[in-house]
């Protein structure tokens, strides 16, 4: 049953950056939205400028930039002036170590303050910034570090040892190694970061870069092949500043938390660049998602604008709405929720537990922002993504005869699809051209998302094209699991799903056929677990594997992932005409 | 329940959602996640099976209290103690 429309009336959204859609939509413009920001001085465009240094020459530097609390409670400030000057430190250190324009910087850290300061000073540098995902384990890390051919990784001295110094030598391009949290003499072939930085100047003129240079690299899994490293360049920072303005509706004097962590892209367009070109403070919290913390900082910081994900919202729903009602939360303005979309209910729990609704919103690492949204100035209808941020052109298409073609009745299902050509849309995937390519068709980017429009021009979700997981808002690749299991000894065929999650969306289950000899039991189960959580880390990992005699597959020998799920959901298994090699 | 006992159930639940993790290795007073390397789900996961192994009513805000192998066992051994748990 669809819920009520959620009507905002005018005090809700008193001074909102959208006031009102329709007439922001129709009289934005790209370029009026360029010339919000400032450029380099002597030309270019530069993405930790417009973050940081921008704010320092208009004499702002004295404004609360970063607040970052430990895991322990501590507390470390840095204000505009404070990351100028240490981003120019990092700058500094890399051109030293002669990393130059354009080489790959990777990070693989937790929220430390080092991740914050390392993306905006690889930026600083001209080179291009690429966070890995601490919750990865050693393989995602190596995959992803030898396509975009890193150059710098900057890792904690745990993480080093435990999942990178093993196959280390098989990267040639590694030339350095920067450790955090340095237990003494630094391992063989890695450098101390805190004794460089010390040693490196404050200042550090920004490396020109063109618009057009690439910034960032994100990692994203498809259903086949390796991950994808979508390619953003430096003028993705007009679509990071506008979509914080209409989306989260960011202010220079908002308290803004994104829970996101920068290893994924919302934790880097909205955890590290947007607040900071808008000049808002930002919240950054070292610690695992924790119900009664959460509440308490929200409180205890007088968070603004708060940006989290369905996941964290259902496990504090289940916690109860009770539990916000004992802290003082009058400072929050606005909720903003993405990764996957927001069930109804909890978007009307908020307004039982915040007196406000949780505005849904909807975008992917290969549109580098926030392209549907929910805003403070229009109604929310639970469950829905709500309507194209201005500037961008939605639609939902078909294919017919190898044709595209979009659908303009409502609620008639196709694929989400986009008119290209916004500053944040990816511009490759690495060494990936073909995989590029496949993403056009008729003058539109497609997503792979399926999803509906109604007669008011709202979005609303349907599920993905393909087999791609979603769990805790992180796509996970099917087939990027499936090798690491292929790899054990007695696995003869796999293939992964995600199956219905009430916390994360979906989780990811493995079937497993073994090879002759081998038998069955619960022991080999475990091997199989712990041999998959060695190599890929809990973020990719599966929660479970289950034994098959054999999978379900096509004429080709491809493995049907639909029709396990389908099995084990005990939905209609559908078109089964292909089915060649029956499951048992 | 013995303390004895309680650690053992902890450590087989644990072992379940982590193999490959020899528990006799683990600080007693380390943060399961990081000394585990497993994630949020991998945790909620672990409260559920201790629910339905012991039958305790584990509520969320009291989550934090089991997340050191220490804590969870000390949490347990009151839950079991002081209700009606036989």
């Amino acid at each position: 049953m669809a819920l009520d429309r959620i009507r905002k009336r005018p005090e809700d959204h008193a001074g909102a950056n959208l006031d009102d859609y329709e007439r922001c939509a129709a009289s934005f413009s790209w370029t009026q939205a360029r010339s919000l920001l400032d450029g380099l001085p002597g030309g270019g465009l530069n993405i930790a400028h417009e973050a940081v240094d921008r704010h320092v020459q208009a004499g702002r530097g004295g404004k609360l930039a970063l607040r970052w609390i430990g895991r322990d409670d501590q507390i470390r400030d840095f204000s505009y002036a404070d990351l100028a000057a240490q981003t120019s430190r990092f700058a500094n250190v890399l051109a030293q170590f002669g990393v130059g324009k354009g080489e790959r910087v990777y990070s693989l850290l937790g929220r430390s303050p080092e991740l914050y300061i390392a993306a905006l000073g690889t930026l600083k540098n001209g080179s291009v910034f690429s966070p890995l995902f601490s919750a990865f384990g050693p393989e995602p890390i190596k995959a992803r570090m030898s396509i975009g051919g890193a150059k710098v990784l900057i890792t904690s001295e745990a993480f080093y040892l435990r999942k990178v110094e093993p196959w280390r030598k098989e990267l040639d391009s590694l030339a350095l190694v920067l450790l955090t949290e340095c237990s003494g003499n630094p391992p063989t072939a890695t450098v101390d970061l805190a004794a460089v930085m010390t040693a490196a100047s404050e200042t550090f003129e920004t490396v020109r870069t063109e618009p057009e240079d690439m910034a960032l690299v994100h990692f994203t899994s498809g259903t086949t092949g390796r991950p994808k490293g979508a390619v953003h360049v430096h003028e993705a920072v007009v679509a990071h500043h506008i979509t914080g303005r209409f989306a989260l509706d960011l202010h220079a004097d908002d308290i803004f938390w994104c829970t996101a962590d920068p290893g994924w892209i919302t934790g880097t367009s909205y955890g590290i660049v947007s607040p900071l070109t808008n000049g808002a403070t930002m919240i950054v919290d070292q610690a695992e998602f924790d119900a009664e913390r959460w509440y308490r900082i929200l409180q205890d910081q007088k968070v603004t604008v708060w940006y989290t994900a369905p996941t964290a919202i259902r496990m504090l729903m289940k916690a109860g709405a009770q539990i916000p009602k004992r802290f003082d939360l009058s400072r929050l303005r606005f909720i903003s929720s993405v990764g996957e979309p927001l069930n109804p209910e909890a978007v009307v729990w908020g307004v039982e537990a915040f007196g406000k609704p949780i505005h849904d919103n909807w975008w992917q690492t290969e549109t580098g922002g926030i392209m549907i949204s929910n805003y403070p100035a229009m109604d929310v209808k639970p469950g829905s993504m709500g309507r194209p941020l201005p500037g961008i052109t939605a639609g939902i298409v078909e294919r017919r005869n190898g044709e595209i073609c979009e659908i303009d009745k409502p609620m008639a299902m196709g694929e989400l699809a986009l008119r290209p050509g916004w500053p944040s849309m990816m511009r490759a995937y690495l060494h990936e051209e073909e995989r590029y390519r496949k993403c056009f068709a008729g003058g539109w980017y497609l997503t792979g998302d399926l999803a509906m429009r109604d007669a008011d021009g709202y979005y609303w979700f349907v599920g993905r094209s393909d087999d791609v997981i979603k769990s805790a808002g992180h796509l996970v690749g099917p087939f990027e699991v499936e090798s690491a299991l292929m790899e054990h000894p007695a696995v003869a065929e796999v293939g992964v799903i995600g199956l219905p999650d009430p916390a994360a969306g979906e989780m990811v289950k493995a079937y497993v056929a073994l090879k002759e000899g081998f038998e069955a039991n619960e022991l080999l189960r475990k091997e199989l677990l712990g041999h998959a959580r060695k190599r890929l880390g809990p973020a990719v990992a599966p929660k479970d594997i289950a034994f098959r005699q054999n999978l379900p597959k096509t004429r080709s020998g491809k493995i049907m992932r639909r029709l396990l799920k389908a099995r084990e959901l005990g939905l209609p298994e559908g078109d089964i005409s292909t089915l060649e090699s029956e499951e048992r | 329940m013995s303390s004895v006992e309680i650690h053992s159930v902890v450590c087989e639940e644990l072992n379940n959602i982590a193999p490959e993790v020899d528990m006799q290795s683990v600080n007693p007073s380390a943060d399961l996640r990081e000394a585990l390397d497993i994630d949020s789900m991998d945790f909620l996961n672990f409260i559920t099976a201790i629910h339905r192994r012991l039958g305790v009513d584990i509520p969320e805000l009291d989550y934090p209290k089991l997340i050191t192998l220490d804590g969870a066992i000390t949490y347990l051994q009151k839950k079991l103690g002081g209700g009606n748990k036989g």
